[in-house]
């Protein structure tokens, strides 16, 4: 499996691709560098793969990185038993995040960063691509697969890969910035 | 009708000067007037004439782009890197581009009705002469053509009269066709009011294509009893000899069952169809039979079941004669836009290429004369189906075993799953004996054969899935209602007013192809539970298919459950794709025959009536082609939002209101002149949603206008916010948005939605007679 390569294979997006995340503290860093980070969480978070309780590591990011959650579906339902979140269909989101004059998931304005997670494949990858063309607003996606469409994006995962890249991702977050160059 | 040819046909006439045979003359045109209703101000409208209506939905509902790739590739000049804002060789940026590739698609897709239309009405002129009557419902319809007079200001009366309407279309078509030309239009304002100018004049082309063929063929004429007709994968008699016909333009299916019928044979051969052909000849034949949407194609070719397999146009597998071929099934190609690289074979005598066909001396043939199609498919059925024994092009259980341990695990057919279903793990307990999880990948599959196309080992894993679920399909016998037609006017005039008011919660139309993000069965789901709900329910072409294809304890399907009256708690089929006409027109209806606004020619004020009033809202769970990308502009114009399913984020825009913003939500009081703020009332036009959940919160939320009565708001209200309970638990956060006054709120749900407004500051509101339009002001305010 190539690391930079997108999962469906024809989804070839142009000159401008991710960049791909190889250790998860870069993510991390990313994060505390950003102003205001928001994480938009899709339908998928509720559907276990492999018995995951995506849920627990969405929460765990959220809260570790101090960062709102934007929720669409019945993720929204599960994540709002743990923490606060606002709902929002993934689209009606995209839509606001490139106007630099919404007032935010929590009301304290503009969102200079966005992750990603639990979001159907292409429908990541067209509202990846509508933020990349129509805003400054930077992007990570922390999908098992490649997000050609972002900034940065986790390459193609197994299950466990990708497991141990959340659960690092946590740590470092919670440990706080490390020295790691983005 | 308006305008008259002047038309002099002489068959022989000898004289002084020599025989005359066959002569005809045809002299410019002569207006007639036979509508009272005056002109409204825009018959005929050209590319430009609406574009101050588009402008003001587009300010309201603003596109959001999101491109398949960073690049231009339609010129020279080019590959050009559009990334973020740069601009191209010939100075085009990005959100020109995507909506210009957005209105590229909806010319295709109302190129192909129209084209379509065309083709109907020539044959249908060629076969009942120009002057037959146009005829959709007998005194139960007297607005026949509630868009043509809409759009063009006039009455067709014949079918003479839909070539003028078609004339027309034809030359916008090509209008805005040009406008996507290097170094035309290059402002995305104008490209998305061109994308809705040629979603109108689909709905003129689908209107004209499907008054036509009900009209001359006897289709149902409006009938919300029209029969049920037997659907899905097991209800051919496979001992018989079975045609399969698949595509959109029934002609040729029709000369097949005609032959049959003028011979004796209907009874010793099935007929059974694909997609909208099936549609429509189920329409003119209740013993046809629906195999079903779409995406049954390869899945029922490859069974062996047909004999002979007969491709009209639109939607069929451009691989259809290379999989008949693998069946030994010849096929017959009958329309010019599709001739697959047959041998022409219309002026052969009929024997010749029956006999050419049976022997297998040529895989298929084109022939563009029904009157041939008839005959040929037919006996080539009866020759071939003693020969063949319908020869499968699937493996047995045990070849499905043992092919499958030829899997090398490369997850490339995963990979090239539209849905990215788990094959590979079926794939690996198939090759262990275990067949359950291939079977259930059937369900969720949309058939599109791009698993196979991307395996490295050449597996058939589509055929491995139809040999896993073979039982199944089996036992797949259902019934559908055959597509009724046209809304009655008195069905209008009873719903109308609940409507308008409110009363009845919308009007919801399950519509398009069946590119589902899971199975079908969400349709039908979806479907059902607002009919519970008293909302009208109305479908067209593959969804009206797939809601048919699941039954309850009792074994009955939603047709079965349901009657299929346009009124609250009905489920009616409307017909194929260029049915679709009905639905818009049955709102269009509403405004004219209910509220008696003038049509003829008057879009402006009808989509303006429509946009404030009329609670429908369009969903394509499946939205898959071009077509569906141009049905759907037309209902963007006029005033009716629709709702695509997760693959519909493909056609790469949206139209999305953003309902915090309170300055975007201003109509003005036709009564005074005031702009009244009325929430965001439909919220978005063009919405695509991420599973289904999403979409049942936000069909009810759409459904809501800015004229609905307390009494209808509060109706609204009560299945919005149920719905949004039910699935996520919570009160929606918006409904402040929603309430005007104390009445709207929902008596069951007083208590706990004040508490709400409260902590909001919600402020009471008047309703107005809500208008986008100054010139309908009736008092202006100094």
């Amino acid at each position: 499996m190539c690391a930079a390569e997108p999962w469906q294979k024809a989804e070839i997006s142009g000159p401008m691709k991710s960049f791909v995340i190889q250790k998860p503290d870069v993510a991390a860093a990313l994060i505390k560098k950003a102003k205001h980070p928001v994480l938009i969480v899709g339908h998928e978070a509720v559907e276990a793969e492999n018995d995951i309780n995506f849920i627990d590591y969405i929460v765990k990011i959220a809260k570790a990185g101090k960062i709102p959650i934007i929720a669409s579906g019945k993720s929204f339902s599960e994540i709002r038993k743990f923490t606060s979140a606002l709902l929002m269909p993934i689209v009606e989101a995209a839509n606001r995040l490139i106007d630099p004059n919404w007032s935010g998931a929590d009301g304290l304005g503009h969102h200079d960063l966005a992750l990603f997670i639990a979001i159907p494949y292409y429908v990541e990858w067209l509202i990846l691509s509508g933020i990349k063309h129509f805003s400054s607003v930077k992007t990570i996606s922390l999908d098992r697969f490649y997000q050609p469409h972002a900034s940065w994006s986790f390459p193609n995962l197994t299950v466990k890969d990708w497991v141990k890249n959340l659960n690092d991702l946590i740590k470092a977050l919670e440990e706080g910035l490390k020295n790691v160059d983005v | 009708m308006s305008k008259k040819t002047l038309r002099l046909k002489i068959d022989e006439l000898k004289t002084s000067l020599g025989d005359i045979k066959n002569f005809e003359l045809s002299i410019g045109k002569i207006i007639e007037e036979a509508w009272e209703e005056e002109f409204g101000p825009t018959p005929f409208p050209s590319t430009s004439d609406l574009r101050s209506w588009d402008l003001k939905l587009i300010e309201k509902y603003k596109p959001f782009y999101m491109p398949f790739c960073d690049v231009c590739c339609l010129c020279t000049m080019g590959k050009c890197d559009l990334t973020k804002d740069k601009r191209g060789a010939c100075g085009l940026n990005m959100a020109a581009q995507q909506s210009r590739i957005v209105l590229l698609a909806c010319c295709i897709g109302a190129a192909t009705h129209t084209a379509h239309a065309r083709h109907l009405v020539e044959h249908l002129i060629e076969k009942y002469g120009r002057k037959f009557l146009i005829d959709v419902g007998g005194v139960s319809v007297e607005v026949e053509a509630p868009i043509i007079r809409l759009v063009c200001g006039i009455r067709p009366k014949t079918l003479e009269d839909l070539e003028d309407v078609l004339d027309y279309v034809e030359k916008e078509i090509v209008q805005l066709l040009s406008a996507t030309h290097t170094g035309q239009e290059g402002s995305f304002i104008d490209f998305e009011s061109k994308i809705f100018h040629a979603g109108m004049l689909d709905h003129v082309a689908m209107e004209a294509a499907d008054i036509a063929q009900i009209s001359a063929y006897g289709f149902p004429k409006a009938d919300p009893e029209a029969p049920l007709i037997e659907i899905g994968f097991g209800v051919v008699d496979k001992s018989k000899p079975t045609i399969l016909v698949i595509g959109h333009n029934v002609p040729s299916a029709i000369s097949i069952v005609d032959y049959l019928e003028d011979n004796g044979l209907r009874d010793k051969v099935e007929v059974c169809g694909i997609c909208c052909t099936a549609h429509d000849l189920s329409r003119y034949d209740s013993k046809a039979k629906i195999i079903g949407p779409i995406s049954w194609q390869l899945r029922f070719i490859r069974s062996g079941i047909p004999d002979v397999i007969v491709v009209d146009e639109q939607c069929i597998r451009a691989d259809a004669l290379i999989e008949a071929q693998k069946i030994k099934a010849p096929l017959i190609a009958t329309s010019e836009k599709n001739c697959l690289g047959l041998l022409d074979k219309t002026a052969d005598q009929p024997a010749e290429v029956i006999k050419d066909l049976v022997d297998g001396k040529i895989p298929g043939a084109l022939i563009l004369d029904n009157d041939k199609i008839g005959e040929i498919a037919v006996k080539t059925a009866l020759l071939t189906a003693s020969n063949r024994v319908k020869f499968k092009s699937i493996p047995d259980v045990q070849g499905v075993i043992e092919e499958a341990k030829k899997c090398r695990k490369c997850n490339e057919c995963s990979r090239a799953c539209p849905n990215n279903l788990p094959i590979p793990k079926a794939i690996e307990e198939a090759s262990k004996g275990g067949l359950k999880d291939l079977a259930e990948l059937l369900d969720l599959c949309i058939g599109c054969g791009r698993c196979e196309s991307a395996c490295p080992g050449n597996l058939p894993i589509h055929s491995f899935m139809v040999v896993a679920a073979e039982k199944k399909l089996k036992e797949e016998k259902f019934k559908v209602r055959a597509g009724r037609g046209a809304i009655q006017d008195i069905e209008i005039r009873q719903v109308g007013s609940p409507i308008v008011l409110g009363e009845i919660p919308g009007v919801i139309a399950f519509v398009g192809c069946a590119n589902y993000p899971k199975s079908g069965r969400e349709v039908a789901e979806m479907a059902e539970e607002f009919a519970k709900r008293n909302y009208i329910i109305v479908s067209s072409g593959c969804a009206a298919m797939s809601m048919a294809m699941y039954k309850n304890e009792e074994g009955k399907t939603i047709y079965e459950m349901y009657p299929g009256v346009f009124d609250a708690g009905g489920i009616s089929n409307v017909g194929s794709c260029v049915s679709n006409s009905h639905i818009a027109g049955a709102a269009i209806k509403i405004a004219s025959i209910f509220a008696r606004r003038k049509l003829r020619g008057n879009y402006e004020e009808i989509a303006d009536y429509i946009l404030n009033r009329v609670g429908a809202v369009g969903v394509g769970w499946g939205a898959m082609s071009q077509k569906a990308a141009s049905i759907a502009s037309g209902f963007w114009r006029l005033g009716i939002p629709v709702i695509v399913g997760p693959h519909g984020f493909k056609y790469r825009r949206m139209l999305l209101g953003r309902k915090e913003r309170k300055e975007d939500w201003y109509v003005y009081d036709a009564r005074s002149g005031e702009k009244v703020y009325v929430g965001p009332a439909p919220e978005h036009l063009f919405y695509s949603a991420e599973n289904k959940e999403e979409a049942m919160v936000m069909i009810p939320k759409l459904c809501m206008r800015p004229n609905d009565t307390t009494k209808g708001r509060a109706i609204k209200l009560t299945n919005y916010i149920d719905l949004h309970k039910k699935i996520y638990g919570t009160l929606p956060d918006d409904i402040y948005m929603f309430i005007r006054t104390v009445a709207d709120i929902p008596i069951t749900m007083k208590d706990e939605v004040l508490k709400f407004l409260k902590e909001k500051e919600w402020e009471e509101n008047i309703i107005p007679d809500p208008t986008l339009l100054p010139r309908l002001i009736r008092k202006r305010r100094e």
